[in-house]
């Protein structure tokens, strides 16, 4: 018991010489990057038809999920940091920030990241969290992981139809498959205290841009269907924007 | 490192003939994770409260089985969660002590740890597995009972007193008590020995027509059951969210409407697991089908459309994906496949009393 109250003094002593070394500036900090949502700058409300896409088909959105990887943030100098892991972004989960501690306080000149996995990442159940999620793309259609899941109703002369843009690796033929993720590159910002950097996804953009989508032609079993996938990753480039930094 | 070397000085006290206080402590009892969860899917849910102890789940046992908890002590939980129905019931609605019935069907009890949202019930209104027990003692068409009776005929049982002190130590008994033991009894309740997993683990081989039949549950385009059914590399068969799958134009039960408020949400029930359907009939939230047979029919002609159907019901506009009579079939024998009679038989799950 003595040598316990012994410890005592020494730890206060420890911690309250660490106070005095807190005049030294941090050089580094936590991002935080968030995502926001948006329909052509509208604010996005769920299960409500009221979003029309370039078509000009009126439709609701019920579920919005997607998978980012491989976040760089890249450096004057050509060097880059890259950010380990991956975030389910989930609308319905509120699951919207990815955080990543100890980035140096700097001027980047670019973020990217991976819309999706790619090859070397997209490992047939490989993360545990994914699977929990149910996020698992069959493997007759290639198998690994969804890139997105969009859903909802479209109006179609009166009705409410289905419709499910689900986005994985591409089936070109029974057992032939294609890479479908795609790399987004977004412009450089200043990182000088911990923040939050905002990216915003306009999912308006998903059905325009370069191709029209009508929801008539593509709005169910997508997932083994290759034009629709390779639409879909067309028009995806365009979806991403730097928003604030706060 | 600091931790154990503050222990050993508390033990050193000891030895210098010091008394100290030593908490009782039950002898801990970590669930068994089966190799295919623990190889592909996050932990479960332990609460910090309530971690699993060899005396807590053997008191959660004898409670679970007893009818010490109802109110004229004719009814137990496992009236209504029986072993051999993979612990749910074989009636539509199950009678409560009065002879009342319920608007639901029973549901069924294993890998509930691993429900991380720990949203329970059919309609998600109960949150933790240990709140949940609260519910079926007092609600008035059940065992219709009352906790502070129930914790004094608890108190003046001999047995379970000593049951009680050697799960919890010497702490008085109340409801609190009560459903962290039953909670921990139902954690221990794990199936994954399904001629599935077998197939998954490599120990046995499906038949064609179970294989066919996983197909056509993971074909978008056919059965897309695994959108909210889980897969080969999600063992829990079920997402644990609450969907509306078409089975009625217009609610008489809200589900998880009721729950939230939201008109968004009517008609909205929680996914349940495929495993042990061959032992869980009848099924859905009201137990409107006897048989498989009906469910499949259900998914392949017999939707109903409503504003809050999940769009994943994708055909409803043809009333569902009219699967041919030889895929219903093919599709049937692999649901089948999912069920695990080693569960239901497993020794350390039935009547202790
Ligand atoms: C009279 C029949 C009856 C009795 C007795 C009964 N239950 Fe239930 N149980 C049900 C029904 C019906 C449901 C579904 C109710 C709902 O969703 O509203 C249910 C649901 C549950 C669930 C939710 C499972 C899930 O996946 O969400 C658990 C856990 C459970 N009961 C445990 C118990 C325990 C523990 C007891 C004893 C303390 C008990 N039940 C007694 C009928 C009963
Ligand atoms: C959109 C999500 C979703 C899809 C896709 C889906 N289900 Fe379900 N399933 C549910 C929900 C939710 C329930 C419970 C509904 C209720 O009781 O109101 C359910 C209930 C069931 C049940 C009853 C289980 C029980 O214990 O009562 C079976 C069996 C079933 N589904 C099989 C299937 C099959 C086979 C497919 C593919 C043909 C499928 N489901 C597709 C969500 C889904």
């Amino acid at each position: 018991m003595k040598f316990l109250k012994l410890i005592v003094p020494l730890f206060l002593f420890v911690f309250i010489s660490c106070g005095d070394d807190d005049t030294i500036q941090p050089t580094s900090g936590e991002l935080s990057i968030q995502f926001n949502h948006n329909w052509n700058r509208k604010e996005i409300e769920f299960n409500e038809q009221n979003f029309t896409n370039a078509f000009g088909q009126e439709l609701s959105i019920t579920k919005l999920r997607y998978l980012i990887s491989d976040i760089v943030l890249h450096l004057p100098d050509n060097n880059s940091i890259p950010i380990d892991g991956y975030i389910l972004v989930d609308l319905n989960e509120s699951n919207l920030i990815a955080y990543a501690p100890n980035i140096p306080f700097n001027n980047y000149t670019g973020l990217s990241f991976t819309f999706g996995f790619d090859e070397n990442d997209n490992l047939d159940g490989a993360y545990p969290d994914l699977n929990s999620a149910s996020w698992n793309w069959p493997s007759m259609l290639g198998g690994g992981y969804h890139f997105m899941q969009l859903e909802g109703k479209y109006e179609n002369s009166g009705t409410e139809n289905p419709y499910a843009y689900h986005m994985g690796t591409a089936r070109k033929n029974p057992g032939e498959f294609e890479q479908n993720y795609f790399n987004v590159a977004l412009d450089g910002f200043n990182f000088t205290q911990e923040s939050t950097i905002n990216i915003q996804m306009n999912i308006a953009e998903w059905f325009t841009n370069p191709q029209n989508w009508d929801l008539e032609v593509y709005d169910i079993d997508l997932m083994m269907n290759y034009d629709a996938q390779k639409l879909m990753n067309v028009n995806g480039k365009s979806v991403f924007s730097l928003g604030e930094i706060n | 490192m600091l931790f154990t070397s503050v222990l050993l000085f508390l033990w050193s006290c000891d030895e210098d003939g010091i008394t100290t206080y030593v908490p009782y402590e039950p002898t801990p009892f970590p669930l068994e994770i089966p190799k295919l969860f623990s190889d592909n899917i996050i932990d479960p849910v332990i609460p910090f409260d309530n971690p699993q102890t060899v005396e807590g789940v053997n008191l959660g046992r004898k409670l679970f089985f007893d009818p010490i908890l109802s109110g004229d002590n004719s009814q137990s939980c496992a009236d209504c969660h029986a072993p051999e129905n993979a612990f749910s019931d074989a009636d539509r609605f199950s009678e409560g002590i009065n002879g009342d019935l319920g608007t639901r069907n029973s549901m069924p009890i294993f890998n509930l740890a691993w429900n991380y949202d720990e949203n329970f019930f059919w309609d998600g209104r109960a949150f933790s597995l240990e709140n949940q027990a609260l519910e079926p003692v007092a609600n008035p068409i059940e065992m219709h009972s009352d906790w502070k009776i129930n914790a004094e005929k608890l108190a003046n049982h001999a047995e379970y007193t000593e049951l009680f002190y050697q799960a919890f130590g010497n702490v008085k008994i109340d409801s609190t008590l009560v459903t962290k033991a039953i909670a921990q009894f139902q954690r221990t309740l794990i199936s994954a020995n399904s001629r599935f997993d077998q197939h998954l683990l490599g120990t046995t081989t499906l038949t064609p027509q179970e294989l066919n039949g996983f197909n056509i549950f993971m074909d978008e385009s056919r059965g897309d059951c695994f959108h909210c059914h889980g897969n080969a590399n999600n063992p829990l068969w079920t997402d644990n969210i609450f969907h509306n799958n078409g089975l009625d134009a217009t609610f008489t039960d809200l589900g998880l409407g009721a729950k939230t408020g939201d008109p968004a949400d009517n008609g909205k029930f929680r996914s349940p697991s495929l495993r042990n359907l061959a032992f869980t009939a009848p099924f859905m939230h009201d137990g409107r089908f006897a048989t498989l047979d009906e469910v499949i029919n259900h998914y392949s002609e017999g939707l109903q459309n409503s504003s809050t159907i999940d769009p994943l019901m994708k055909a409803v506009g043809n009333g569902g994906v009219q699967l041919s009579e030889s895929d219903k079939s093919d599709l049937k024998a692999f649901l089948l496949s999912l069920s695990d009679p080693t569960f239901i038989n497993n020794p350390e799950f039935q009547d202790p009393n």
